[in-house]
């Protein structure tokens, strides 16, 4: 009955979900990070083009890799100062619609494509050793997915996941994603341990609407930016759930920056397509304490350098220089934060 | 708790009935070794075939891509997907076989005959496709349908054709397949092809190409079929049938004539024969590719169905197997196995 309840509730809460989400920030008086952006960071060879750039991560050696939705999904790796090393997967079974690219402490790249539904984890010369997931069998044809009724959540296919991460035993987190709405623990050979969500969407705390991306902090905790219920979901290394901060917006994506003192970045992205009104007051990235404490915030949706079309992710290995990638603006920009002398931003 | 009970005692009751009771399956040790060596640019993708041939070169059939539609007048038309490599014995890469070749769409099968040709099968383009030691295209089976079903007719379940869908079971006395899944020759050369996930038969051809007869429909009778995934022949000439719906394998003489059926090894989903006078079998219950915490062994047979051995289970690391569509087993002791879920292939040392 209390199923069936939270049930409708969650269908309520998805009707009253404009076309375009987006959702004005509740935090007030956050501090105003001053930034840059460099300049032509990413330096193309000619006949190679970004499209929609979705995701963004760097290696221990500060190189940086780029999952593109152009032609093709392609994967290209950029070295530290922004010049051209290689393309990674040409042609891959997996690569279909890109989503996320993550980095793992032994410099393995991982992507997500929500495409072909897999988790495919490289090693660091770019050749495949692990999938996670299936891609439906193409000879059957388009696979139809709705979002009312979903198939019961399977432990080893995923419906369009859009995130990876792991903890510092290895363990594999993904979420998973627009038609499925969990997140899934592995252990680091890919066997299922566990799972919180399920294949419907929800609003209740431990539900999910939309869980878009994610990140695990030192002591194993997930952060989960939870799209359409506008907050983190913050999970203890097994799944309880913990806190929930839902003071920054639209969380679109995370990141989480390493070292002894952590900090936990989110963007409130502005909505594709821009809708009348949404520059005003979306487009920010909120930088927090792991507790959702927050320090300052950085950024505006804009089309030239230095503003953002829809963020889609963001790298924060080193938390004074984060690489951001744009759906809308097909580039990749790396802002360089300034030294707080922190000044209270004016009322948007 | 109940369910698995249930299956618990499912399981037992399926194992209960092997043509020979048998006490305990020895285990098998191996190891495995990452041989293929993949050049710049190479990948595989879902690894559907993999054979040797005389001299101990690696034939690997892979869905690397996606077939691509284009829009065409009053159709679509479906393009690519799938590549043939070829690797030296010690895993070095040679080259690349029949690139955007007209029917390789969904990699399904290669084998190699005692001739060293090399035969392709191709699930999606419905074709059988013989290439000389050379690599050029000498025989075909089988047409490419001249448009893509957007979408594809759903697989059902059970899979009975629909009519009008192919040209299901016996009465399909063509070479028209529905997504044919693997190919065999007997001593004489006549061509044998299990045809597959549309259709629930065996086609018979000579060696010449030359339609001789098919067998089978779909069902569970004995001489029936519900996805006919692997087939091998001895050197008598046996016809044993990869029945993996069926979760048997149908041994027929090369008539078709039913003789006898193996229950007792999974779904099998893989198969080879071993050459050399005492010829032995292997074959794989691989786990479906959305479950890696079930099935997944590989068993040795004696021909009269008797199981030698097993080894191996689903999984990710290396020695685990990740829903495997071949193997070859030109050396008894040296494997060859191709993984749909892992994109790999595997070369196993059986320690015996």
């Amino acid at each position: 009955m209390w199923r069936c309840m939270s049930w409708y509730l969650a269908v309520i809460v998805l009707f009253a979900v404009p076309v375009f989400a987006q959702s004005k920030a509740k935090a007030q008086n956050v501090p105003e990070i001053a930034y840059e952006s460099v300049p032509n960071f990413l330096k193309f060879p000619p006949g190679l083009y970004l499209g929609e750039a979705i995701g963004v991560a760097t290696n221990s050696k500060g190189h940086v890799f780029v999952y593109t939705r152009s032609a093709n999904t392609r994967l290209f790796e950029f070295d530290q100062n922004g010049n051209y090393v290689r393309e990674i997967g040409e042609g891959l079974y997996g690569f279909e619609f890109a989503h996320s690219v993550r980095v793992d402490p032994q410099d393995n790249v991982w992507v997500v494509d929500e495409g072909s539904n897999l988790v495919i984890k490289f090693n660091p010369e770019g050749r495949v050793v692990m999938v996670l997931g299936h891609r439906p069998d193409v000879v059957a044809g388009a696979v139809a997915t709705s979002t009312s009724p979903s198939p019961a959540a399977q432990r080893y296919l995923f419906s369009r996941p859009t995130d990876v991460a792991w903890d510092l035993q290895g363990n594999i987190f993904v979420s998973d994603g627009y038609f499925n709405h969990r997140v899934v623990k592995y252990d680091k050979n890919g066997r299922f341990l566990e799972q919180v969500g399920s294949e419907k969407p929800g609003a209740v705390p431990g539900q999910f609407n939309l869980p878009h991306a994610l990140a695990v902090d030192a002591q194993g905790n997930v952060y989960v930016s939870d799209r359409t219920n506008n907050r983190i979901q913050v999970f203890d290394n097994n799944l309880v759930l913990k806190t929930i901060y839902d003071n920054i917006g639209v969380s679109w994506t995370v990141c989480i920056s390493p070292g002894p003192h952590q900090y936990l970045f989110t963007s409130n992205s502005n909505p594709n397509g821009n809708p009348p009104g949404s520059w005003d007051i979306t487009g920010e990235i909120y930088k927090m304490e792991l507790d959702g404490t927050i320090i300052g915030k950085f950024g505006h949706a804009g089309k030239q350098l230095g503003g953002f079309q829809v963020v889609h992710m963001m790298d924060c290995r080193n938390p004074n220089e984060i690489i951001v990638a744009e759906i809308e603006s097909w580039r990749v920009q790396k802002l360089i934060l300034k030294p707080q002398p922190t000044q209270i931003s004016s009322e948007r | 708790m109940r369910r698995s009970l249930q299956s618990l005692i499912l399981a037992t009751l399926l194992a209960g009935v092997p043509v020979f009771a048998q006490t305990a399956v020895p285990e098998i040790a191996f190891d495995s070794v990452d041989q293929l060596k993949l050049p710049d640019h190479i990948y595989l993708g879902e690894v559907a075939g993999v054979a040797t041939n005389s001299k101990g070169d690696i034939f690997v059939y892979t869905r690397t891509g996606h077939p691509t539609i284009t829009i065409g007048t009053s159709r679509a038309f479906a393009h690519g997907g799938s590549r043939l490599f070829e690797f030296d014995r010690t895993g070095k890469y040679v080259r690349e076989i029949g690139q955007d070749l007209y029917g390789f769409l969904v990699a399904q099968q290669v084998r190699v005959d005692p001739q060293d040709n090399i035969w392709v099968v191709d699930q999606m383009s419905s074709m059988v496709i013989k290439f000389d030691p050379n690599g050029r295209v000498q025989l075909l089976l089988g047409r490419k349908s001249e448009d893509g079903r957007i979408p594809a007719l759903p697989l059902t379940e059970p899979m009975v054709p629909a009519a009008g869908h192919g040209l299901p079971g016996a009465g399909a006395q063509s070479d028209i397949f529905d997504r044919p899944t693997d190919v065999a020759w007997d001593t004489a050369g006549n061509i044998y092809v299990a045809d597959g996930y549309g259709n629930a038969r065996v086609a018979k051809f000579d060696k010449n190409g030359k339609f001789i007869k098919s067998w089978g429909s779909f069902g569970q009778a004995p001489g029936q079929f519900n996805t006919p995934h692997g087939i091998v022949a001895d050197v008598q000439g046996n016809i044993y049938v990869a029945d993996s719906r069926n979760r048997r394998i149908q041994v027929f003489d090369s008539d078709g004539t039913f003789k006898v059926q193996f229950l007792n090894v999974g779904a099998p989903s893989a198969i080879c024969i071993t050459p050399g006078p005492h010829q032995y079998m292997y074959s794989s219950n691989s786990n479906p590719p959305e479950n890696i915490d079930t099935g997944g062994q590989i068993y040795k047979l004696e021909l009269d169905g008797r199981i030698v051995g097993t080894f191996g289970r689903a999984g990710k690391l290396p020695k685990e197997f990740g829903t495997v569509n071949a193997i070859d087993c030109r050396s008894e002791s040296e494997l060859y196995v191709g993984e749909i879920g892992n994109w790999r292939v595997q070369k196993l040392a059986l320690h015996h």
